[in-house]
């Protein structure tokens, strides 16, 4: 799936395994999560307060609309973390525990 | 050049307890000068949890909460506005033998005011509500408790109050309250108001004005410290505390959860007031012993707010002990939210009556004629 | 006698360079930095070692920014740098801490606030689409990550931000549909003498200007209303242009923001007095020239006090430091003093024009409407703002949240705060200073609530 994101720079760094609603991606050490996500997907989130999806807008921490939930049930904002194996993201699936 | 107001009842502090006043006695038919320092309805009536309780209380706060229950119901009616009340049940969880024992005992003693308390064991619970943590063992629901939004209430009756002709001022501290003659004259920096009667419910201020007519009272600061997540996927379905007062929390429909417990730091004369780091992390983790599904979620903003509380831990509502046609109506201590529209109907009743259908002899403000005072006593005024 | 605690709350150009005059001083700083890696945003740093050549990143500013990212590590033995630190409370002599090991505290005598700036953001038609991000978002992704927003992506600033974006986009290889500057290109050829006081960073600018020409990419001035259309994602942008006619350009991101603003709760929560800029229409903390607040102890540098670019963090930053240093009964060299005075009295000329070619373009919100979103997080529109104005005696902002929600979500109003006065002064027809500023509560960032019991 073609992501909002498009990779313009070679950088070196190892693959790194994630999976978005249970489906396998690659991403690059080195890879933020919303760069690991968006170069997939065009969102991050379902937006809680009306239609539509969320896929970060500031990408410094500030703004705070970047936060992804992960299957084991921890929160994080994208735009500050790095990818690390075997992260599983829900963005479909935002359910309770 | 002092404006000058002349008026039936002149109201000091308008938190929901004088803005109801306000509205009940403009329907009695008097006329009303509303004083207020900052915001209408932005002190402690704003800052609070937001429980909606007649479980839990001191007994004798029982009959008025029993009778301001009902007018929830009826609320956004009246104030034309969505104040968000929810009767989500609230549910008081005990965590030993002894605290069910608690339970059950105060679950006879309101069984006399006529309210009716669910006693649950923990098998009953945990089908109810999986969510609860392993150390609950057994709670009380007060099934038509709920919670609303305090940041609504106050000023929605603030409004209604100036629909029906209240005079309400902002940014209208008092600096001197006195009488002479047959009546009182309450002044700030800019208005001289001249009533026949006086209605102090000025929260964390109202020691100062008891005090400007004699009447010291051991009225101290109580800030309470308060927590939001961010929005989560709702599931805590009830409104919870637990025995001891410790930790207690919501959750909105929109998805935040709030949690309170323990104190933050105020100052009663600049009306600063924090949260305290020690109380906020005790809270989180209070919170998430009791709900550990909350424990993926973050809290994005922290605030408090100045209270009044009496050492007794129940509210001074009556006649003054001292000066004719002045009335109190204070020291809420952590609940006066859910009886704040009943206290603003019993305050009219004192005005116009004399006295009030609801039973008032706990409140009493003699109850404190030989305390000590509780801070210097404030210059009773400036002189013009 | 013990030294003097003294913190430093961030790790771009303003706090690495006052870090480094307190430890030629001969104090041990403690620097705490949200970011990994020290450089602020100017000077962002990618993640790990990237392979990528440090000109790429940063063009004209690569000998700037690798100075920077240097000094704390050429001073560990003086320097107590702690990176991944996310300061979320001050309150009393005491910093409230998020830290890889949980909750701690950091005691202070002193106190340097190098927060640094976020984008300064109007709400316009579709801004909440995915494919939306900032200008500066838009330029991190590329420096921090060497990614594109999208494939063809339209630009839109009210800043020198916009043309170096542009250029940087472009020489990236990434197609730039437009490059839409709302204010009117007639204030920047009135500056252009004024802004010779930096003629440097004056040259920079034309520079990224001709090469755009050069590239044919389509660049506007005055530029009077956008609107991004997409069906769940940007697809197009729309605009008017100075002559009132509309564009349509297809498009798959957007990069909009409108200048900057200071990231200022921790001032705030210390008790700094704020002072309302007219000009900037913006508050900011209030700071004397050698760069102490209002709050003995308590001293301020760089964007995170007041917008002044990198080169202007640098001298700040250093010029705080040794007003400190003076505080304590330091000797300081008086010529260093002097030097750095004028420096900064050349820059605060050269940024007074600056402001002036690029004003804070407030006409966007003219014509917005009821449905508009003004606040992201709790998704609340204009209309509400304006009921709760005109219904509910609404009148000050911090009123204008405790009825409609706006500046509650997880941000606290850092991205809708600015926006939602300017919308509110309007709707009561007051000035924007009289309508006030959202107030700071900690945490000044979302922290786990599992922090509390010591995780």
């Amino acid at each position: 799936m073609a992501g909002l994101f498009q990779r313009t720079t070679k950088r070196s760094g190892a693959n790194v395994g994630l999976t978005i609603d249970g489906e396998a991606i690659e991403a690059q050490a080195g890879d933020l999560l919303i760069t690991a996500i968006l170069l997939h997907r065009t969102s991050l989130r379902r937006f809680e307060f009306g239609d539509g999806q969320r896929a970060g807008f500031c990408m410094m921490a500030a703004c705070q609309d970047c936060w992804v939930r992960l299957a084991d049930g921890r929160r994080v904002r994208a735009c500050s973390t790095l990818v690390a194996p075997g992260m599983a993201v829900l963005i479909e699936g935002d359910g309770v525990d | 050049m002092t404006e000058r107001l002349r008026v039936d009842v002149a109201i000091v502090g308008g938190g929901i307890a004088g803005c109801a006043a306000a509205v009940a006695l403009r329907e009695a038919g008097l006329t009303v000068a509303l004083l207020e320092k900052a915001l209408c309805g932005a002190g402690a009536s704003g800052v609070n949890f937001g429980g909606v309780r007649q479980q839990g209380r001191n007994l004798a706060e029982l009959p008025l909460a029993r009778r301001a229950r009902p007018l929830w119901d009826q609320l956004n009616e009246r104030l034309g506005e969505d104040v968000e009340f929810e009767a989500s049940g609230h549910l008081k969880l005990a965590r030993s033998d002894g605290e069910t024992a608690q339970l059950e005992r105060h679950a006879r003693d309101v069984a006399e005011h006529g309210l009716r308390l669910e006693l649950l064991g923990a098998a009953a619970l945990r089908a109810e509500l999986p969510w609860l943590g392993h150390d609950v063992v057994g709670a009380s629901l007060c099934a038509e408790d709920g919670h609303a939004n305090p940041r609504l209430v106050g000023p929605a009756f603030a409004r209604l109050a100036r629909r029906l002709g209240a005079d309400v001022r902002e940014h209208a501290a008092v600096l001197s309250a006195m009488r002479g003659g047959d009546e009182f004259e309450t002044r700030t920096a800019d208005l001289a108001v001249h009533s026949r009667y006086l209605v102090n419910c000025a929260g964390i201020g109202a020691g100062r004005i008891a005090a400007a007519f004699g009447e010291d009272v051991p009225l101290q600061p109580l800030v309470p410290n308060m927590l939001v997540t961010e929005p989560l996927p709702f599931f805590i379905s009830r409104s919870i505390g637990v025995c001891g007062g410790g930790i207690y929390l919501r959750q909105i429909a929109r998805g935040n959860a709030i949690l309170g417990g323990g104190g933050g730091w105020g100052d009663a004369d600049s009306n600063h007031s924090r949260p305290l780091t020690g109380s906020s992390l005790a809270a989180m983790a209070n919170a998430i012993a009791i709900v550990p599904a909350l424990a993926g979620a973050h809290v994005i903003r922290s605030w408090t707010g100045i209270d009044g509380k009496m050492p007794d831990l129940i509210p001074v509502i009556g006649r003054s002990r001292t000066t004719p046609n002045l009335i109190h109506a204070f020291g809420f201590s952590g609940h006066g939210f859910q009886l704040g529209p009943v206290v603003g109907e019993i305050i009219a009743e004192l005005v116009t009556q004399g006295r009030s259908v609801s039973p008032l002899e706990p409140f009493s403000i003699d109850r404190f004629a030989n305390a000590a005072p509780a801070s210097q006593p404030i210059d009773v005024g400036i002189e013009e | 006698m013990t030294e003097p605690i003294v913190v430093i709350v961030g790790a771009g150009p303003a706090g690495v360079r006052a870090a480094e005059a307190l430890a030629h001083a001969g104090l041990r700083p403690i620097v705490l930095d949200e970011a990994a890696r020290p450089g602020g945003q100017i000077y962002r740093q990618p993640p790990g070692a990237s392979g990528r050549v440090s000109t790429d990143i940063y063009g004209f500013d690569a000998k700037k920014a690798t100075a920077i990212h240097r000094v704390l590590s050429d001073h560990t033995d003086r320097i107590d740098h702690r990176p991944d630190t996310l300061v979320w409370n001050v309150f009393g002599p005491k910093l409230d801490l998020l830290t890889a090991d949980g909750y701690r505290e950091q005691p202070f005598d002193h106190l340097i606030l190098a927060t640094g700036a976020m984008d300064r953001v109007l709400p316009f038609p579709g801004w909440t689409l995915p494919g939306v991000f900032t200008l500066g978002g838009a330029q991190v992704a590329l420096k921090a990550q060497g990614v594109s927003i999208g494939r063809r992506v339209a630009l839109v600033g009210a800043g020198p931000l916009l043309p170096l974006v542009t250029h940087q986009y472009a020489k990236a290889g990434v197609s730039v549909v437009a490059a839409l500057d709302v204010t009117a290109f007639g204030s920047k050829l009135a500056q252009a003498p004024r802004m010779l006081a930096s003629a440097g960073t004056l040259a920079k600018g034309l520079w990224y200007t001709a090469r755009n020409r050069l590239r044919r990419l389509d660049v506007r001035y005055g530029v009077r209303s956008i609107r991004v259309e997409g069906d769940g994602r940007v697809e197009a942008l729309r605009w008017r242009d100075a002559a009132g006619h509309e564009h349509r350009v297809d498009c798959d991101a957007v990069g909009a923001s409108f200048g900057l603003r200071p990231e200022a709760q921790l001032a705030d929560l210390a008790g700094c007095r704020f002072v309302f800029d007219v000009d900037a229409r913006q508050w900011m903390p209030e700071r004397s020239a050698e760069g102490r607040s209002s709050v003995p102890g308590i001293y301020l540098a760089g964007d995170g006090a007041r917008i002044g670019g990198a080169d202007v963090a640098e001298l700040q930053g250093r010029r705080t430091a040794l007003a400190l240093l003076e505080d304590l009964g330091r000797a300081v060299d008086r010529r260093e003093l002097l030097r750095l005075d004028r420096g900064l009295a050349r820059q605060a000329r050269f940024r007074r024009a600056l402001d002036a070619a690029y004003p804070y373009p407030s006409h966007l919100l003219d014509a917005v409407g009821d449905d508009e979103i003004v606040c992201r997080c709790e998704g609340i529109t204009v209309g509400a703002l304006r009921q709760a104005a005109h219904e509910r005696d609404a009148r000050e902002i911090n009123r204008t949240k405790a009825f409609t929600r706006i500046g509650m979500g997880r941000c606290q109003g850092r991205v809708c705060g600015e926006a939602a006065a300017e919308l509110l002064a309007r709707a009561c027809d007051s000035d924007l200073e009289r309508v006030g500023r959202l107030r700071g509560q900690a945490p000044v960032k979302p922290i786990p609530i599992v922090v509390g019991s010591g995780a």
